[in-house]
This record gives structure tokens, sequence and C-alpha cells, in this order.
């Protein structure tokens, strides 16, 4: 065998593996009782819900992965019999249904949660661990960390403002392990936490490293379609030795195929970033449709705000987890609001560093932190940059706001655009 | 800043008018979308804060030598603001941009707040549009940490600084020991009109009692104040007689603002004796400390001495069981359970009010508005079949 054939896809398989097993145990917790904390992608506190051993529940990966499955459609209409409204996020309700039939989930049967912990990253969060917190009357923790209060980014690390922001993170977390311990009936340890905290280190860089390598030409991996692979793996095993070990191997895999200049499609004609949340009830069909027309995205916000500010390659300081961790955390999941809220200079850096030659703005109907700004801020990218700017509006979850149809014409006719534009650019040829 | 700015209801103007006639005035007021009364504060020289729903600390601005205003859209047609925006999203969020981006809501700084996803965008959807600052405030979501007070105080403390960049002096803490002593008897007086609703709602109808409230949040609270004062106790005095109406209570009104139409109409059938309308302005139930730390004092008071609403977390305050509490201290036999459309905080707690009001066997209506709705026939006749059906049961 080559090394071709060993390297070029691992990633895909062992992530699939690692997800099912993820999965298997969550069903196992679920039959046994096991302790579950419920938990989200932005802030979700694995390195101290990992070192108390708990099995960490992501409603939010389990609710994509019905409309990925097909199934979301049978589970929103649960949750809109019991009350909710079609104008409520979809994840929300998918949740919902899943807890409303006792864990019943395409994966297998996910736990009850004996603790949640939602953080102000999104307000959906608060709303729906409110849900949990009536459902159950479990311990649930709204954890704050304040994000950038304008659009010019936050305090620096080291001014006297990070500090009060960090010191309320700080506090926050210390609550937080009391209760963990409360409900535990075990003290933290803190060497336990420290090698938590080093699986994480080495996540978050070879998170950054993978980032860093599709500005190669051809990209070496799609970040709409293998990006949402790997962000499953680096939400669901983060700060665990698995998560290090598979994201070391994707950094070798990755490696190797810019080496060897191997990329996603056999011919990459448009580099393209892609803002927004994909849309999960059609995920294969729409990669399709740009990738039939040699569209690889080369970038993502979904992979900044959605890994939870990983992309920055925080690195925990182990010789003093907890201020570390604090720190940490405050400027991951601010650096995550960012990406939604204010992500203008940062794309428009991006199109420079990865040599974009058009956006996908990807409004969904179920996320208004993520897509109530995006109208706007392609305005302002495309006063910074001459580059083509798709709009396309449709939902994550629910799929009776999909119109592939609807979709086709308006990216058939983005890439004509781009084929224009390409055209134009070249002296002497002019534009069909 | 010397002369009342609203001279229409200085205290000579006021004494010569009805009732009738001074709550048709401000319904006027409220009412004009060109928003005189900041417009004229702007002529004298003077700065406006905007500040966006639900609750903000006026009195920052307000020792800072600031109009606060409280930006919270208009029934306005969309020409500019919606291409700035997706679909799916409220009302509010688009007619105030509408008014801020046709200067009729002229601001020299905005805060907004996370109380919702799609609010939380708007310091980067302002910034994009305006050279004024525009920043969030990150009012605290985990009210039950025990750093929370200290965070809160700081916070405040960081926002008075910002403030002080376009404000026309910084206040001393003295300065704004004032201005809590100016917004505590504003917050006492609402408090008196709400009595008055609440014991005698046939004396104050819904509609009356909100235009009351909403033109504090466009004009001087001193002059709010002085009108309230003027007008309060005049209210005992109205001809009006009691009627046979059911006593409700208002739930949906924290953000987004029901037409005035709408309150009429509801009014019609029964005694809103109780509600969530502008409930930022109402949001501290009772005074703030004026003496000591003013900051520390607002803080404290936001955190500890404060109702409740949709869009903020406090495990000492479950929602359901405040509306709970509210229907039985207002007297109410029934509640309306609105939400503005698209409202993602206000639609998911109809839910749990609604399994609340039924584990009590308390009847409820539920409805969805939105701030530019002109038609309410509807609305009306669903009801008055839901009042009937309380009225003959």
């Amino acid at each position: 065998m080559t090394a071709a054939d060993t390297l070029i896809g691992r990633a895909h398989y062992e992530a699939g593996g690692l997800i099912r097993d993820w999965f298997a145990r969550l069903n196992r917790a679920a039959e046994r009782g096991e302790q579950a904390a419920y938990v989200f992608v932005m802030g979700s506190m694995a390195e101290v819900l990992q070192a108390f051993d708990l099995h960490l529940v992501f409603p939010e990966i389990n609710s994509l992965q019905t409309a990925v499955r097909h199934v979301a459609h049978e589970y929103l209409g649960v949750a809109e019999d019991a009350g909710y409204s079609p104008d409520i996020c979809g994840y929300v309700k998918a949740d919902v249904a899943t807890q409303i039939q006792l864990g019943r989930h395409p994966m297998g049967r996910i736990p009850k949660p004996s603790l949640a912990v939602a953080t102000n990253a999104c307000n959906t969060y608060v709303k729906w661990a409110e849900i949990w917190e009536r459902m159950y009357k479990i311990p649930v923790m709204t954890f704050d960390i304040p994000g950038s209060r304008t659009a010019l980014g936050g305090a620096a690390p080291g001014t006297p403002a990070f500090e009060r922001d960090r010191l309320y993170v700080e506090h926050q977390l210390r609550e937080l392990i009391a209760t963990c311990e409360r409900l535990t009936g075990r003290a933290l340890d803190l060497d336990r936490l420290r090698q938590v905290l080093e699986y994480t280190n080495r996540m978050a860089a070879a998170w950054q490293r993978v980032l860093e390598l599709n500005r190669a030409r051809p990209a070496p991996f799609n970040a709409l379609v293998d990006g949402t692979v790997y962000l499953g793996v680096l939400n669901a095993l983060r700060g665990t030795k698995e998560g290090a070990e598979y994201f070391d191997h994707l950094v070798e895999e990755l490696e190797y195929k810019v080496a060897t200049g191997a990329g996603t499609i056999p011919e990459e004609r448009y580099r393209l970033l892609f803002v927004g949340v994909p849309c999960y009830p059609i995920f294969r069909r729409f990669h399709e449709m740009f990738a039939d027309q040699g569209g690889v995205f080369v970038g993502s916000t979904y992979l900044w705000f959605a890994a939870g500010g990983m992309d920055l390659g925080f690195q925990y300081d182990l010789s003093r987890p907890l201020e570390s961790l604090a720190e940490g955390i405050l400027l991951g999941v601010r650096h995550a609001g960012d990406a939604m809220l204010f992500q203008d200079r940062a794309l428009i850096g991006q199109v420079d560093d990865l040599g974009a030659d058009g956006i996908v703005y990807h409004p969904v109907k179920s996320c208004r932190t993520v897509s109530t700004g995006l109208a706007g801020s392609r305005k302002a990218v495309m006063q910074a940059r001459d580059v083509q700017c798709l709009f396309i509006e449709s939902d994550m979850m629910d799929r009776r706001v999909v119109s592939e149809a609807q979709l086709k014409n308006r990216i058939d006719a983005f890439f004509e655009g781009l084929e224009s534009r390409r055209r134009r650019a070249v002296p002497g040829v002019v534009p069909a | 800043m010397g002369a009342p700015l609203v001279t229409a209801f200085d205290a000579k103007s006021l004494a010569d008018m009805t009732v009738e006639q001074a709550i048709a005035a401000c319904r006027d007021l409220l009412e004009d979308p060109a928003f005189p009364t900041i417009h004229a504060w702007k002529a004298r020289g003077g700065k406006v804060l905007g500040h966006f729903q639900v609750y903000f600390p006026e009195e920052l601005a307000h020792a800072s030598g600031m109009l606060p205003v409280k930006v919270r859209g208009a029934p306005v047609e969309m020409r500019r603001a919606d291409s700035h925006f997706g679909s799916y999203l409220c009302s509010i969020l688009r007619s105030s941009l509408e008014v801020a981006l046709d200067g009729r809501l002229p601001l020299d700084m905005f805060v907004t707040h996370p109380i919702c996803d799609a609010a939380r965008n708007l310091a980067g959807v302002w910034a994009r549009n305006f050279a004024y600052p525009s920043q969030i405030l990150y009012l605290p979501q985990n009210a039950n940490s025990a750093f929370a007070p200290q965070y809160l105080r700081d916070e405040y403390a960081r926002l008075l600084g910002d403030i002080a960049t376009v404000a026309p002096h910084r206040p001393t803490e003295d300065d704004l020991r004032r201005s809590i002593t100016v917004f505590n008897e504003n917050r006492r007086l609402i408090r008196q009109l709400w009595a008055v609703k609440r014991d005698t709602p046939w004396l104050l109808a819904v509609d009356e009692a909100y235009v009351l409230l909403a033109i504090g949040a466009l004009m001087p609270r001193e002059e709010h104040n002085a009108l309230l004062a003027g007008l309060i106790p005049r209210l005992s005095r109205r001809q009006a007689r009691r009627q046979d109406k059911i006593r409700v209570v208002f739930e949906g009104g924290f953000c987004e603002q029901p037409p005035l139409d709408l309150l009429s109409v509801i009014a019609q059938s029964c005694y809103v004796v109780d509600d969530d309308l502008l409930i930022g302005l109402r949001f501290l139930t009772s005074d703030v400390e004026a003496t000591g730390d003013p900051l520390g004092a607002l803080a404290h008071a936001y955190l500890e001495r404060s109702t409740y609403s949709p869009v903020q977390h406090d495990a000492r305050k479950p929602k359901e069981r405040m509306l709970l509490e509210r229907v039985r201290t207002s007297g109410a036999q029934a509640a309306i359970l609105a939400a503005a459309k698209m409202c993602e905080p206000g639609l998911e707690e109809q839910v749990a009010y609604a399994k609340a009001l039924d584990d009590e066997a308390i009847p409820y209506f539920v409805t969805e508005f939105e701030e530019k709705m002109t038609s309410f026939d509807q609305v009306q006749i669903q009801l008055e079949t839901f009042v009937e059906s309380i009225l003959f049961d």
C-alpha cells in the first residue's frame, strides 16, 4: 500500500469511528443511568467536566445529526405539537423532541442530564437550558463570558479590562467546580485537569495548523464538508487522548496532501469562503452544487465559532490551570462571538490570506446570532475587497424553508458571475 | 437644560388640560415618528444616548448630561434598513435601524444588550453604519454568581468611561447619586400609575397607562416626573364607571411593543391589571440606594431588586412562577400570552407560561403581534370569544 492509500481519507474513517463510539458510550450511559452534562459548543467547559468524568452531551450535535440523517422534520413536528413555534431554533426543537421521546435518537439513546452548562455566547443556549431546568429540575449554570464590547475587539490580555473579565470567568469556573463536586461526590483532581488541558492544548495547536494548511492550492480539505466532520471530533472529544491523537493524525494527512498537491476535487477552480451555518437538511447536495462547478470552500466562519474559538490555538499554562483555563475560555468564546457578530475584518483578512475568489453567505432561519448581521456585513466586505458574494437563505434544520431548486438557480448564477469575472481579468478575453 | 423641553406639559399647560386631553397629547407625542423631543434636545446642543431594549442603567447617561432614549423601534415603513438584515427577524430591529438611518432618531452613542440572538448583533450593525460609538453592554446572565455584583459594578464603571468620551462631562459620585434620586422618583411615580391601573382599572386603561409610561423614555426624566406627579392625583377624579370586564395580565411586551391600537382593542374587553410592557423602564422594583457607592448600588438593584423578563436567567426567578405571582398579586382572572413575531425568547417562554397556567387552571389567550400591524379585527373577535368563555363559564 502506498502512503496515499493509508493516509488520504483516514481522517474521515477515524472520525466516523470515534463519533460512533462516542454515541455508543452515551447510549450505555443512558441505559446505566450514568451522570451526563449537557453543554454547548461555544464554551463547553469540557476540560472541567472531563476532569470529573462526566459524559458530555452536545444537543447541538444531536440535533444536526437528525437533519443530516433526514429525520429532523419528524423531531420538529413533535416539538411543534408540544407548543414550540415554527419560528424557534430548529436545534432547540429537535432536542425538545428527543427529550420528549425519552432520549430516542438516530445514533442511539441520549442520557438525561444531571447538570447543564449554558454560556451566554448564544441567547438560545440560555433559553434552551431553561427547558431542561424545568423538565429535569437539574442544576443549570448560565456561564457568563463577556464578549467584545465593540467592533474593535475585546481587551487585550494583561490589561485591567481583560483581567476584570477573566476574574469573573475564573470565579464562575470555581462555582462550576463546586457544583460538579457536589454532583459527583468527589473533589477536583488537579492532575487530572492538567492532563485534560494538555490534550486540549494538542488539539488546539493541531486545529490551528489544520486551518493554516488550507492556504495551499489546491486546498487539502473542504471547510464546509470535511471541516464539519473535524469539528464533530473537536467538540465531542475535546480534552481527550483520542481527540488529541485524531488531530495529530489529521495534520499528518493534510500535510501529506499539501506536499503531494492532492485537493478535494479533480480541479479546484474557485476558492470560496462560507459564512454561516451549513444547510444540514441537504448537506451533501448543497456541497455538490458548488463542487460540481469547481468551487471549494477553503475557509468558513463555522470553523471559528462552532469550534468555540479553538482556532486561536490558545495553550493552557499547566502550572496555573484554573487561571489559565479562565483566560483560555474568555479568549476562545469571545473570539467565537466575534466570528458571528463582528466578522467583517476577519473575513477581509481571509479573502487575502486564503486567496478567496468568492464568499457565500448562508444566513439561516434557525440561528439569528449568526444570521442577523450578514447582509450588512456583506456590504462592508464588498466595499473593502473586489470579491464576488452570494447571499442565500435557508435553514440548518427545517427542510420546509430549504428550496433546493431556488438555491441551485442562485448558485449557478453565482458561478456564472465568477466565470465572467475571471474572463474579464484575462486581457483579450471577452465574456460570452 | 433650562426651560422644559416639552412645553405642552409644563405645570401651567397641564393644569389647563383635562386628563383626557393630557393623555391624548402624550399619545400624539409618542406616535410622532419624527421624535420631536429628541430633536428639540439636540437643537439645544444636547447629546443623546440611545439604548436598545430591555433594561439600561439610564442614570449613567443622565448623570453625564446626556438624554437617555430607549430605542424600541417604531411603526414605520422600511426603506433602508431591510437591506441590512436577513428575512427571519422581528420588526423592532429593522425599524430601530430605519429611524436611525434616516435621521429621525439622531444619536450620539448607541448601546445594545445581548437580550437575544438578534439584538446582540446591533452593535456591529451600528458600527458599520454610524460614526458615533456603539457597543454592547453585557448585563450578567449568571445573576446567581457571587461575583456578578462586582462584575456588574465594574462593567458600569467601564461604560461610564465610554459615555464620557461623548458626554458633556464625566459625572462625580454626587452627580450619580442625584440622578439615582431623579430615577427613584420616576420609578415611584410609575409604580403609583400601575397601582391605579391595577386597583381601579376603569380609571386608567392599559393603552392610556402605556402612553404615560412610554413618553418617559423620550424626554428628560425630571419633566416626566412633573407630568406624572401632576396627572396621577387627577386620575381618581375621572368620570368613569366600573364595567363588566375581566381582569387580565398582559405578558409579552418586554421588547417589541404591540401597536397602541392593539392595546386599545384589548382594553375594550379587558382590564389589563398588570403587564410587562416596556418592563425595562420598571425593571428595578424599589428605590436604588442614593448613598454610598452609586455604581455598586445600581448593580445591586439590578441583581437583587428587580422584576423578571424572558431575557434574563436567574434561578431565583423562574419566569413561569413570576408570571403566576403577577397574576395573583394583581388579582387577574386570566392572562394574555403575547409574543412579537420572530421573537425567540418570547415564543419560547410562551410554552412554559402556558403549562404553568394550565397547571393552575388559569385561562389564557395566546397571540402574536407585530409593531406595524394595522388590522385588529381578527384578534378582537378571538379575544371577545375568549372573554365570553370566561364570563359565561
